[in-house]
């Protein structure tokens, strides 16, 4: 509960809890970024007005339960095929918006496939993908996103790519699908990234809302907890270390959605 | 008077302390001294009177444990006026 | 609506869009792509969804994720795509989920052949995907019954929410066959009220096969084993033919079926008397009938296109009261009426039956 204060009355409110977010306590470890996507992705839901209309997918990996935070329709779907279902949704409701919520695992390791012929079919989804370079909930083990010489619990002696490969810039690979019309890459690890990122995501699902096309935002984020940092140590690893392997930018951008206002 | 004012829902904060870094008038800390229903130190205010209603802890914040309200723009000027008096005061 | 000649393949996606088949996702594999095929240009013209999938696995989650939208939805393949389908199974099963797929068995293990085959039983009726479970499986044996059987997959899909699968073999999907097809049905205006449409008005559906709750998910799966047990209870359905003096029985389900019939019908012309059962529904399986036969016939020959594996649902339901021969074909062979006729004569000398 909010600490019970009267609030002086030449005092306005200037940030006040999302709608679209449920009241729920999240399951999310203290300092984890995805609480802070969840409530961007609720915060343009709210902005955009389209609650009533929206569809969520959500993925396997730490956000399999993002249906009990963002408080819309929503479906489970299996490790890595989000882009299937929503596909298989938005084919059959082509007046809902239909989003997906992936990770790393989920959107660069098993559903790849999927990932990139829903993108390249230019299906009018929205997809948010959350890279922190690990496996959260299966206990730290590499992603494909994982950088070299990065230690994960499955790769003890630091990532090499002679043994387990190079880490995969994926939103540079989906920017080369002919159906994507936005893609891009940014980083929720301060002030500006985060206000970036709100704005990205806000564009992706505009995309969607005006039926141009597949539209998808990486996000660079942490994972303290199979990192071993505390969360604002964790941001400032991510942003010196991911930041130099995956730069921030625009990978795909069509006129129209150019032409956008967000 | 204070620029601004946060609400701090103080059982839903896993104490993370991101917000203690991004204060950028430092008036955020997490008690030492209390646990929440949820077994964290949460935040807590350290000079409510400090508080510039920026937002920036709620907008880094991962479980949105803050409300915040800011003084209105036109009395705003106002309450600055008054607080470099009051510095002027102090320092004189 | 008059008869006229039709291919399995054909007749099962074009009865499929008459009894309301609103979208259809899949991926070529023979011998069943002549549907994929029929549909691609038929739902277009119909204003309804058709998309050929990237993969198996892309397609049963599109299915699935249509599905959850509340629509008339489908599939088809054949054991390797259906093998790749397996993930999808599961998950519709476990958040119960209105699906029909249909398999047109082909010769296996591996890449296997293309021949026809009936090999994916097990695979169908009792392990479709991890966790426990049964979709009910139809097993037509004609172009005629698995026309009919496309509506009462829909049915039941519906009825039970539950997915539904139709066991067919390459021989029925390749076959033409003069057959009658359903009037066009119009769809259904309305979406049910469970499925994800958008929290208008209502609080959010969540359509989840995760309860990570130990208690919990048991009391999903308990509840999930009682619509098990009603659909085992009401929902069994076979073909019996002259059983009321039969002292042989034969049970074949499918294209093994047919071939029965022929072995029936020439076996009584010998003297022998052997009578049919045919199962429509592999699951439920018609386990309690064959019992009850059981306590007349005095043999029992299975016929299939496996190495025995409807054989052993038909060796449990008799419980070792009669003697059980197995006359199975494997790697796309289809059973000689001549050979299953000899086993069955064998059969009868053995049990001192011949005339």
């Amino acid at each position: 509960m909010s600490q019970a204060v009267a609030v002086p009355e030449d005092m306005e409110q200037v940030y006040a809890y999302p709608r679209s977010l449920t009241q729920a306590n999240s399951h999310y470890c203290p300092g984890c970024v995805h609480g802070i996507v969840h409530r961007l992705v609720a915060e343009v839901i709210d902005e955009l007005g389209i609650r009533e209309k929206t569809i969520g997918v959500a993925p396997v990996g730490c956000a399999v339960l993002v249906y009990n935070y963002i408080n819309t329709d929503f479906v489970e779907a299996a490790h890595g095929r989000a882009p299937a279902m929503a596909t298989g949704i938005k084919r059959v409701s082509p007046d809902k918006i239909v989003f997906t919520y992936q990770g790393d695992g989920d959107l660069a390791a098993i559903g790849t496939a999927e990932i990139i012929h829903a993108a390249n079919r230019g299906e009018r989804i929205t997809t948010v993908f959350i890279n922190n370079a690990i496996y959260g909930m299966t206990g730290g083990q590499m992603a494909p996103t994982t950088l070299e010489g990065m230690i994960t619990t499955s790769t003890p002696g630091g990532r090499d790519h002679l043994l387990a490969g190079y880490p995969m810039r994926m939103s540079e690979i989906l920017a080369q699908t002919a159906g994507a019309v936005y893609v891009a890459r940014e980083a929720a690890l301060d002030l500006a990234g985060i206000r970036r990122t709100k704005r990205a995501i806000k564009r992706a699902f505009l995309a969607q809302i005006h039926g141009l096309g597949f539209a998808s935002v990486e996000v660079l984020a942490t994972c303290p907890t199979n990192w071993g940092l505390d969360p604002w140590a964790a941001m400032q690893w991510a942003k010196e270390n991911l930041g130099a392997f995956y730069p921030l930018d625009t990978f795909k951008i069509t006129d129209e959605v150019k032409a956008l206002p967000v | 008077m204070a620029l601004g004012m946060v609400l701090i829902d103080v059982d839903r904060c896993k104490g993370c302390g991101l917000c203690t870094h991004i204060c950028p008038v430092s008036i955020l800390a997490l008690s030492k001294d209390t646990l929440n229903v949820r077994g964290y130190h949460p935040v807590m205010v350290t000079d409510t009177e400090a508080c510039i209603g920026c937002a920036s802890c709620a907008m880094i914040c991962p479980d949105v444990v803050f409300t915040v309200y800011r003084r209105r723009r036109e009395t705003r000027s106002a309450v600055a006026r008054t607080a470099s008096a009051q510095a002027g005061v102090i320092s004189g | 609506m008059a008869k006229q000649l039709l291919k399995g393949n054909v007749a099962f996606a074009e009865a499929a869009v008459r009894f309301g088949l609103q979208a259809y996702f899949g991926y070529p594999i023979t011998p069943q792509s002549e549907a994929l095929e029929h549909l691609s240009g038929r739902m277009l013209r119909e204003a309804r969804v058709f998309l050929q999938a990237e993969s198996e696995v892309a397609a049963i989650n599109m299915v699935y994720g249509a599905a959850c939208c509340g629509v008339r939805v489908m599939t088809s393949t054949s054991g390797p795509g259906f093998s790749l389908m397996a993930e999808g199974l599961s998950y519709i099963a476990g958040s119960e989920i209105p699906v029909v797929v249909v398999n047109m068995m082909r010769g296996g293990p591996g890449l296997g052949n293309i021949q026809p085959s009936q090999a994916d039983y097990f695979f169908m009726t009792k392990s479709a995907g991890h966790g426990d479970f049964h979709p009910i499986v139809l097993a037509p044996a004609s172009v005629q019954e698995i026309i009919d059987m496309m509506g009462l997959a829909f049915e039941l899909a519906e009825k039970y929410r539950t997915l539904v699968l139709i066991a067919g073999d390459g021989s029925l999907g390749q076959m033409m066959e003069s057959a009658e097809l359903p009037p066009m049905q119009p769809l259904p205006a309305l979406r049910p009220n469970w499925a994800v449409t958008g929290a208008d008005g209502r609080e959010p559906n969540v359509i989840t096969s995760l309860y990570l709750v130990a208690e919990h998910l048991e009391e999903v799966n308990l509840r999930l084993q009682a619509k098990l047990a009603d659909i085992r209870q009401h929902e069994v359905r076979f073909v019996e033919a002259q059983t009321a003096d039969a002292e042989l029985l034969l049970v074949a389900y499918g294209t093994s079926g047919r071939i029965c019939t022929s072995v029936m019908r020439q076996a009584r012309q010998k003297g022998i008397k052997v009578g049919l059962l045919r199962p429509q529904t592999l699951w439920p399986f018609p386990a309690q009938r064959i019992g009850e036969l059981c306590e007349q016939v005095r043999g029992i020959l299975v016929v299939e296109m496996s190495a025995g594996q409807m054989l052993e649902d038909v060796d449990h339901a008799a419980g070792g009261r009669v003697p059980i021969r197995f006359h199975g074909r494997m790697g796309g062979m289809i059973p000689m009426v001549d050979d299953v006729l000899a086993d069955l004569q064998a059969l009868a000398t053995s049990l001192g039956l011949a005339p």
